[in-house]
């Protein structure tokens, strides 16, 4: 249902958009000036260590919880062939393959 | 950007002084950063670029996803592909478009955007070892293209060259990898946009295609990617329950926060008896 033609800006979306891009650039820039200006711990030299690992963890973990038996399987093809080959496209190509067919399938 | 490509020679250099083994695990330390600047060259960014395409062709799956779901929540193509390329967040994007769907207010779409967006703080903090020395330009408009995907192979990339840092022939630890595989996402996630608003009409089901699976495959790769042995079972087993519990729980992205918390306290403890045990023990 596009009712607008493709090069419409109207200007409250636009208003809307660039708030969104604000917002977002202050959360992506204000984790860098932040920890800028404070003297780390060691403790928290530890966790910035630990944290992007848990971090990737955690995502994988919500997006389990949408998907279901079909991305389930998916997820475990590529870490399977992630582990095995160390291909990224290869892994990524594999488990969305498997997505895709066993969605086929049902 | 600026043009700084001295950085082979000095990373050869430090590495031959000695010293290095407090830096095995990739992160610079407080008297490695002092002693050695990280380079922001032309070759990283390229380097950055070269590896995240990849990833990027993953991510334009979603972006084809995101600009289907704003084409159908309303949002015409020129709208659709402002957001990407100011925004460059598809979690945020994917929910905006999905509550514009639902006629939400303004002010329920900004703040819902910063609460999905609040993780990019930790990232940001996570990056700023190897941004200590780098001028204000390079550091906050890297900023803007950080993303999950290249946060993650910037962060992997980090650590393998800070293990050797150039010594054996491997690449050295170049700040602007994170601009350049930015540049990439960015790239794809806007063609992907485009392509997704102009096609909603025939792709009527992203699913049909396995295209909404590519969030989820890229960040398993990325996982596999990041794992650094058994140090690691513990921390992302309590984060991986943590997270899993909450997403059941509780609606929305909490458990993003109930995982990073929970993973990082067992990782942050698991240092402090680390410690403790050698020092009773020597």
């Amino acid at each position: 249902m596009s009712s607008s033609p493709a090069t419409a800006l109207e200007p409250t979306t636009v208003g809307v958009v660039l708030a969104m891009a604000v917002v977002t650039y202050a959360t992506k820039a204000g984790g860098l000036w932040l920890v800028g200006r404070l003297e780390l711990t060691e403790r928290a030299e530890t966790a910035l260590e630990v944290l992007p690992g848990v971090i990737v963890v955690s995502i994988v973990a919500g997006e389990l919880v949408e998907g279901g038996p079909e991305e389930w399987l998916g997820a475990a093809v590529v870490a399977l062939v992630a582990r095995k080959t160390e291909r990224l496209p290869l892994a990524l190509v594999a488990g969305i393959g498997t997505v895709v067919l066993l969605r086929g399938s049902v | 950007m600026t043009e700084t490509d001295s950085s082979g020679d000095r990373g050869r250099s430090a590495t031959t002084a000695g010293g290095d083994e407090s830096e095995a695990d990739g992160r610079p330390t407080a008297d490695a950063t002092s002693t050695r600047r990280v380079a922001f060259s032309r070759s990283g960014a390229r380097r950055g670029f070269r590896d995240c395409l990849p990833v990027a062709v993953g991510v334009a799956g979603y972006g084809v996803a995101f600009g289907v779901l704003a084409s159908q929540a309303g949002l015409s193509a020129a709208e659709a592909t402002l957001m990407s390329a100011t925004v460059l967040a598809g979690a945020a994007q994917l929910l905006a478009v999905d509550l514009w769907a639902a006629s939400a207010s303004v002010a329920t779409i900004v703040l819902a955007t910063a609460a999905v967006n609040l993780r990019y703080l930790l990232l940001g903090a996570t990056l700023r070892p190897w941004f200590a020395d780098r001028s204000a330009l390079e550091t906050y408009g890297s900023a803007f293209f950080t993303a999950d995907e290249n946060w993650a192979l910037t962060m992997r990339a980090f650590a393998d060259a800070g293990a050797t840092d150039g010594a054996d022939g491997s690449e050295p630890t170049d700040a602007a990898y994170l601009l350049g595989s930015g540049l990439a996402i960015w790239l794809l996630w806007v063609a992907a946009t485009v392509v997704g608003t102009l096609a909603s009409d025939g792709v009527a089901d992203p699913a049909r295609y396995g295209l909404d699976a590519a969030f989820l495959a890229v960040f398993v790769a990325i996982a596999v990617d990041l794992w650094d042995g058994r140090t690691d079972l513990l921390p992302w087993t309590a984060a991986f329950v943590a997270a899993l519990t909450t997403a059941v729980a509780v609606p929305g992205r909490w458990y993003l926060l109930a995982g990073a918390l929970a993973g990082g306290l067992i990782g942050v403890r698991r240092a402090d008896v680390g410690v403790d045990s050698r020092e009773v023990g020597g």
